[in-house]
């Protein structure tokens, strides 16, 4: 039996690797295995890794939502269960604190003539994973509406709400703003986006102690309350999926959404060809008289496994950086706002590309950043739904945040 | 049977039980003691797409050193359960000392996360209860009564609720009641106010939850009390007849009494199925409105790449406490029917 099924599997990928082309990256032989998560642009980059297959290169790969969970463990065993880890600027820190991922600057040194220097991840000088491409949330707008209305597309959020008033008045839209403001990670992602538009930071210099409660987190809270007079007032259960949804049915002029969902939104097959064609894009709103737009950018990248043979390894850096070629990457310019070299961005990448050139921050990198996202998830929402005042949601939530991090060991 | 008979016979049985059953509860109490060891923090330089930047980060090498040493974590005694995000003793002394009314108290204590789920999770185990064991009693009386060949199919019709997977369930009915669907749309119609909503606000968000969990749940109940109706001792019947009772009568005191230790069942496993309430809180996007014991353990568990795994044990390990409580009543009346019944 096991016999049986050892051939079965032989033979199923003699099948698999043979319907592939040989076209071959020039890797002799090794094990490439591929943990990602699961959307196109990452189909993309892992269908073109699969050219690299083929003799004695074997290519598995397992795309899916929950590969967060899936990586530590999986990266921990020895040899790893993958050999490549495809990470984003947040899903890379649990790696990076158990010594997951290996340095991979001798093959940026031998292969990586072709990368960008943005592209490479660097950590205490040293290149830990290589960046594919850029998501950040940024303006959508619908155009028709904003004309209707007489106002142009804000570039501040004071301007989208006094927008918004104006949509409002003219009895053009009922409820103008979206915003993915969920409960949880979502409406914490917001207040993240909004307080670092204000200039705020999250830790006390050099030390993972919690400092949000101040002027900077109570004007944050006040504009994301002044947003939602706006928004259907479903809002505290909108995510991406229902406001996406919103934009499609033509019931929401302008919100800060993800980049990501830019060729989603715009399909026809979910609405029709004149909203479609009035949804457009600009860079995320600055707040506060601030200078940098008030959200965070992403990125996303593979990484090597460390307990794995130098071999696999060097054929997995080769596979991926062929799967993230300028070929690739322009031969689908719209699934993604891609990093790399040569890449012409496509009509889609317009707003992440804007809002990185006026300067968003990323995302916060710190170790102890997830507590303090989730803590604020509960604590923002009750602030909006008028249970607590703004000040009481923060201590709240820094109070949430040092309980969870003294369980963690960040805090003593 | 003899004793060492009696041994050999249930020997499987208990090894069963304390490998699937108190191994795991001893580790999730032994889990919920302890918290992981301090980490090394230094500060590093990292670069990216988008610049550079100073941050701190976990020094692995001097970490997995205390780690190593302390391999279960710091001995943490009971703090897990008293620190906020659980019992919260410090917040809730501080606020019975800041509150002026009783009622002021109560309300600052249920925006704690543990007290806000445990107040969601009880409210939902003691309503959705009494009206899945009434509706369930109440579908069985009337396809009861329907002629034999109806019968199969509207017992099949009314078990459909049960078929359809909660989570499922609770996401269809969740786009149902947004306002561009055919819930949400027909409601705002009817009381005529375009921003009608059944989620925007708690209490509806509550009856909404509690609503699908008794349409979720009573075909369980029907299920269980269609089946006792069949064993209705016919004579009793028969001579109540006789002695002129009405219809009402013979189920007052016939049928009920008969199903009693039905209902007693029933309640017994929906107090403890309710009692983990957890889909529907995530189906229907509730966090903010309602969230559940369950839903508690899950956040701690699912963080993006951190999990908070002495918080989940110390949750689930008071979740344990909680159903023990609540069965307590029920399990003593069922002991009682059994020794009388000897």
């Amino acid at each position: 039996m096991k016999m049986l099924s050892k051939n079965l599997l032989a033979g199923a990928m003699l099948v698999a690797s043979s319907s592939l082309a040989f076209a071959g990256c020039g890797i002799e032989k090794g094990s490439i295995r591929i943990l990602s998560n699961d959307f196109p642009a990452l189909h993309d980059v892992v269908d073109k890794a699969e050219e690299c297959a083929g003799g004695a290169v074997t290519l598995t790969k397992n795309q899916t939502k929950e590969h967060e969970s899936l990586q530590v463990a999986a990266l921990k065993a020895n040899p790893a269960q993958y050999t490549s880890a495809v990470i984003a600027n947040s899903s890379i820190l649990p790696l990076l604190a158990d010594g997951l991922i290996r340095p991979l600057d001798p093959y940026v040194e031998k292969y990586g003539k072709d990368l960008n220097k943005t592209q490479l991840i660097t950590i205490n000088g040293k290149v830990m994973a290589i960046a594919m491409m850029a998501n950040s949330q940024h303006l959508f707008y619908r155009d028709d509406i904003l004309k209707k209305a007489g106002v142009q597309p804000p570039k501040t959020y004071e301007e989208m709400l006094a927008a918004a008033k104006v949509i409002k008045d003219k009895g053009l839209m009922p409820n103008p703003l979206g915003g993915t403001y969920k409960a949880g990670w979502n409406l914490a992602e917001e207040f993240v986006n909004m307080y670092l538009g204000y200039g705020g930071s999250f830790f006390k210099e050099g030390t993972a102690e919690a400092s949000i409660n101040n002027k900077k987190g109570v004007d944050a809270l006040n504009m994301l309350k002044s947003m939602t007079g706006y928004m259907n007032p479903d809002y505290l259960t909108f995510d991406s999926n229902a406001l996406q949804a919103e934009f499609q049915a033509g019931k929401v002029a302008m919100a800060v959404f993800w980049g990501s969902r830019a060729a989603a939104v715009k399909d026809t097959k979910g609405t029709t060809q004149e909203i479609s064609d009035n949804i457009k894009f600009a860079a995320a709103p600055t707040v506060g008289g601030g200078t940098i737009p008030a959200t965070t950018l992403w990125w996303d990248g593979f990484t090597v496994a460390k307990n794995i043979s130098d071999e696999d390894a060097e054929a997995t850096f080769r596979a991926l950086l062929h799967g993230s070629s300028s070929e690739m990457a322009n031969a689908k310019p719209n699934d993604a706002v891609w990093l790399i070299k040569g890449y012409t961005p496509g009509a889609m990448a317009g707003g992440t590309l804007a809002t990185a050139q006026a300067g968003a921050k990323p995302y916060p990198m710190a170790p102890s950043m997830d507590l303090m996202h989730t803590a604020l998830g509960g604590e923002v929402a009750a602030f909006l739904q008028g249970k607590k005042s703004a000040e009481q949601a923060l201590a709240d939530a820094e109070a949430a945040y040092t309980a969870s991090a003294k369980e963690k060991g960040f805090l003593k | 049977m003899k004793n060492r008979t009696f041994f050999w016979f249930v020997l499987p049985s208990i090894i069963a039980m304390i490998v699937f059953i108190a191994l795991p509860i001893i580790s999730v109490l032994v889990q919920s003691l302890y918290i992981e060891a301090p980490r090394v923090m230094i500060e590093s330089e990292s670069c990216g797409p988008f610049g550079c930047d100073k941050e701190l980060r976990v020094d692995e090498e001097a970490t997995a050193a205390i780690r190593d040493a302390h391999p279960l974590g710091l001995f943490n005694g009971l703090n897990t359960y008293i620190d906020r995000n659980h019992l919260a003793f410090g917040e809730v002394g501080a606020r019975w000392n800041s509150s002026s009314t009783l009622l002021d108290f109560f309300r600052s204590i249920l925006l704690l996360p543990f007290y806000k789920a445990l107040s969601f999770t009880l409210a939902y185990a003691f309503l959705v209860t009494p009206f899945v064991i009434g509706f369930g009693f109440l579908i069985a009386l009337g396809v009861n009564t329907l002629p034999n060949l109806m019968r199969g199919t509207v017992i099949f019709a009314s078990l459909l609720p049960m078929i359809v997977t909660p989570l499922i369930g609770s996401l269809v009915l969740f786009w149902m009641i947004d306002a561009n669907g055919v819930i949400g749309a027909t409601l705002q119609t009817l009381v005529n106010d375009p921003n009608f909503s059944l989620k925007a606000s708690i209490g509806f968000t509550w009856i909404t939850l509690f609503i699908y969990g008794i349409w979720q749940s009573t075909p369980f109940a029907f299920v269980v009390f269609y089946a006792g109706l069949q064993t209705v001792p016919q004579d009793t019947l028969e001579s109540s007849l006789i002695d002129g009772a009405n219809r009402w009568e013979r189920i007052r005191f016939v049928i009920i009494p008969h199903l009693k230790p039905l209902a007693t069942f029933i309640a017994l496993i929906q107090v403890m199925d309710n009692f983990r309430v957890f889909e529907p809180v995530v189906g229907f996007n509730a966090e903010a409105s309602a969230i559940s014991l369950s839903w508690l353990i899950f956040n701690d568990l699912q963080g993006r790449g951190v999990q908070l795994f002495g918080s989940a044990a110390a949750t689930s390990v008071m979740t344990i406490i909680g159903v023990a409580i609540l069965l307590t009543p029920v399990l003593r009346s069922v002991w009682r029917d059994f020794s009388r019944k000897r």
